[in-house]
């Protein structure tokens, strides 16, 4: 018998899509869920599972949703993963569970990303999050979790089921961390992330915003005020640059200022909200992944006449994910590729009026496995543009390393831990963005999950 | 008590140029001489760094200075006693060199006036010799002349108009001061980016250490997004984060200048409309 075809969710008219910040994936329908749920083979040895950083039992949940069960659906789900509404949307399923399906063989992988989205969405319409709160008694034990984005939400609510008194603090004046200030409206509406970390309110937990840890209070501070354990999930939010000249010019952004002025300050409502944006008619974004994908598709949004990702290889190693290239190229992103910015040119009035870049070739595949970009010698030449935004990465954020010297940090700025996220200085644990550098949200839930493991165990057997 | 973030008392120092006194015992009880917090006043409202003026930790209170300039300050200046601003995040930024340099002179230029005050008090508590030369356009806008007067041992005032002390600007000054021959070992400088520059300028041939507080476009204030970067020493640098306080001789201040004018024509349209709507 062949194999039915994967069913692919709905996606908003290309034109909308280009004039409004509405969510681009329109979600499964019931039908559309269900039967894509029957084509699960229910593999014994379940491969899917491996492929989730955060072990969803994958194959049981389908199973439900075969059963018409969606609640059964969305409490074997949620037993691992806090936040499916969020991570059916932006998790890389195609690299993770997705690749592990035995369906990959001949393509037609479950759609186990969108199934998840169905669920999660389901019990947010249904409104059963509320009542499907359920937490042990309190045990009394007090735990700081810094940092509000995927790993330490993981941390907060999986030590607030238990028991503990849980306290999130948060920089920002909204809990979610790139959730919130970095993944636009379209891939990722607010009210999602809302929900969710209403779900961690429900729980208990203590969400404490506009508090800068490192600065407010030092993490010596918060053991000195009866917090047994410290979870440190600060996330990598400081922007990398290219090293060129010009990088201070006008017109130029981060991807980190450009999505935080659009998403968090809401400057795409600008002048109703006070924060303003500058885009200008011809855009650059430089980089190649989801947050260049995510800043290129913006401009689109913010009715820039042109914009091209600026990339130095080719679409083949570009890092974003595959969905998100096809999102760009459908809304009218042009692809520059095997281009090098080498300066940024800007008029006498420190103006950004173009960028000197290198035409390259590949070569030998480097130790990322990716063929090396090499200059062609000779091939400059002026791209002109309006602005430019600089997506090419971040550091780890430095503050906390910065104020407690205890908490030993690699040379690229992450911290330490062991094998169970524990760091070097006693009670302070560490997971997501901040050990991995630079990582995907379910990845950051999944360190999340062992750090949250290893404090409930230190805990109990008195180490700490 | 209290609420968090609630205004205590407001004061109106010169035409638009407003102080308050804030409830943040948090804030209060950590700030040191030279931070700065970011506020959001409502849900629509920008995030604006505001550097702290004065604090009182056994109350609970930091003190802020403001200019209405433009729609998120107007908006702050319309809040008045009892009411709360919405989002008051610090104290950020790296605190002010404090040490015994020997003899400061201490620049303050408009709202700088208040944002210097503190370094002053803090290097005259060091054991400093502090002459303190502040400035504005006008003697109706000269601020903080007292409390400035108080941790001093000599203060100069100029006016661009001269309607008060010396008729131009604190950079005038302060070039007549090194001519004289007097030993300075520091100079500490806040205020509009150009001033600053100026200064910057009269120490450079005399090789007196000169450092500049920079007040850049920022927007997260905690080395997120690089909003406030600037170039400092042909590198580029976050003044939220690395900062505020930079070796002026090293910044690029045309940049710096170039960059806190981006916005220029969006906040000029966005005052007109706010400012209409408010009539209506």
């Amino acid at each position: 018998m062949p194999v039915k075809k994967r069913v692919e969710m709905n996606k908003l008219p290309i034109e909308e899509r280009k004039n409004s910040f509405n969510e681009v994936a329109l979600g499964l329908t019931e039908e559309q869920a269900i039967e894509e749920a029957k084509r699960c083979l229910q593999c014994p040895n379940h491969p899917c599972v491996s492929g989730c950083p955060v072990n969803v039992d994958i194959p049981k949940f389908i199973k439900k949703i075969v059963e018409k069960d969606f609640l059964g659906a969305y409490r074997i789900i949620k037993e691992k993963d806090a936040i499916p509404a969020i991570t059916g949307r932006v998790c890389p399923q195609e690299v993770q569970c997705e690749a592990k399906c035995t369906l990959q063989r001949i393509k037609e992988p479950i759609a186990i990303g969108a199934l998840e989205r169905f669920i999660a969405d389901w019990a947010i319409k249904e409104g059963v999050i509320k009542e499907e709160v359920t937490r042990a008694p309190s045990n009394g034990i007090k735990i700081a979790v810094v940092g509000s984005g995927p790993a330490g939400i993981t941390v907060a609510a999986d030590l607030a089921k238990l028991g503990y008194e849980v306290t999130m603090f948060e920089a920002l004046h909204k809990p979610g961390g790139v959730l919130v200030y970095g993944i636009p409206e379209f891939r990722l509406p607010k009210r999602i992330v809302e929900y969710e970390i209403n779900y961690l309110k429900d729980l208990g937990v203590d969400i404490k915003t506009n508090t800068v840890i490192g600065r407010t209070y030092t993490i010596k501070e918060l053991f000195q005020s009866g917090f047994r354990a410290v979870f440190i999930g600060t996330g990598a939010g400081m922007p990398k640059f290219l090293g060129i000249p010009g990088e201070t010019l006008v017109n130029i952004y981060t991807a980190n200022e450009f999505l935080t002025r659009v998403n968090l300050m809401k400057a795409y409502l600008f002048p109703k909200y006070d924060t303003p944006i500058k885009i200008g008619r011809k855009v650059a974004v430089i980089g190649g992944g989801n947050v260049a994908m995510d800043a290129a598709r913006t401009a689109i949004r913010l009715k820039a006449e042109e914009v091209y990702i600026v990339y130095r290889r080719t679409e083949e190693e570009m890092p974003a994910r595959r969905d998100e290239v096809i999102n760009a190229k459908e809304e009218g992103v042009k692809f520059q590729l095997l281009t090098q910015p080498i300066r940024f040119v800007g008029d006498k009035e420190n103006k950004l009026i173009g960028i000197e870049c290198l035409r390259m070739q590949l070569g030998e595949p480097d130790e990322s496995g990716r063929r090396r970009p090499i200059p062609i010698k000779g091939s400059e030449f002026i791209f002109e543009v309006d602005s430019a935004i600089i997506a090419i990465g971040c550091h780890p954020n430095p503050l906390i390393a910065k104020t407690t010297p205890e908490i030993k940090v690699n040379e690229e700025g992450c911290i330490i831990v062991d094998e169970e996220c524990r760091s070097s200085m006693k009670g302070v644990y560490a997971a997501g963005d901040i050990i991995l550098g630079e990582a995907t949200v379910i990845e950051a839930m999944g360190t999340g999950r062992i750090a949250s493991t290893t404090i409930h165990k230190d805990i109990k057997n008195g180490k700490i | 008590m209290p609420q968090k973030n609630q205004i205590l008392a407001k004061r109106e120092l010169a035409p638009r140029i407003i102080e308050i006194e804030v409830y943040n015992p948090d804030i209060a009880s950590k700030v040191k001489a030279g931070q700065f917090i970011v506020i959001r006043v409502g849900e629509e409202c920008e995030r604006i760094p505001l550097t702290i003026a004065d604090w009182n930790s056994k109350d609970g209170t930091i003190t802020i200075v403001f200019q209405e300039v433009g729609v998120s300050t107007y908006k702050l200046g319309k809040l008045n006693v009892g009411e709360t601003i919405m989002d008051v995040v610090g104290p950020l930024g790296n605190p002010s060199e404090i040490d015994r340099f020997g003899t400061v002179v201490c620049i303050g230029g408009g709202v700088g006036i208040p944002a210097i005050y503190p370094i002053t008090r803090e290097l005259k508590n060091a054991g400093n010799k502090i002459i303190s030369i502040i400035g504005a356009r006008s003697k109706n806008l000269l601020i903080y002349e007292d409390k400035m007067m108080n941790v001093s041992d000599e203060l100069r005032i100029t006016t661009d108009d001269g309607s008060k002390g010396r008729k131009g600007f604190v950079s005038d000054e302060l070039r007549d001061l090194l001519k004289s021959g007097l030993k300075v070992d520091r100079v500490i400088t806040v205020g509009p980016a150009i001033m600053m520059k100026v200064c910057a300028e009269v120490t450079k041939p005399y090789n007196i250490k000169t450092i500049a507080s920079l007040n850049p476009i920022m927007v997260c204030g905690m080395g997120m997004c690089a909003a406030c970067r600037v170039e400092v020493n042909g590198k580029t640098r976050f003044v939220c984060f690395e900062g505020p306080e930079f070796d002026a001789h090293k910044v690029n201040f045309d940049i710096l200048l170039m960059r806190l004018n981006a916005y220029k024509s969006e906040e000029q349209m966005a005052l007109k409309i706010y400012l209409e709507g408010r009539s209506e």
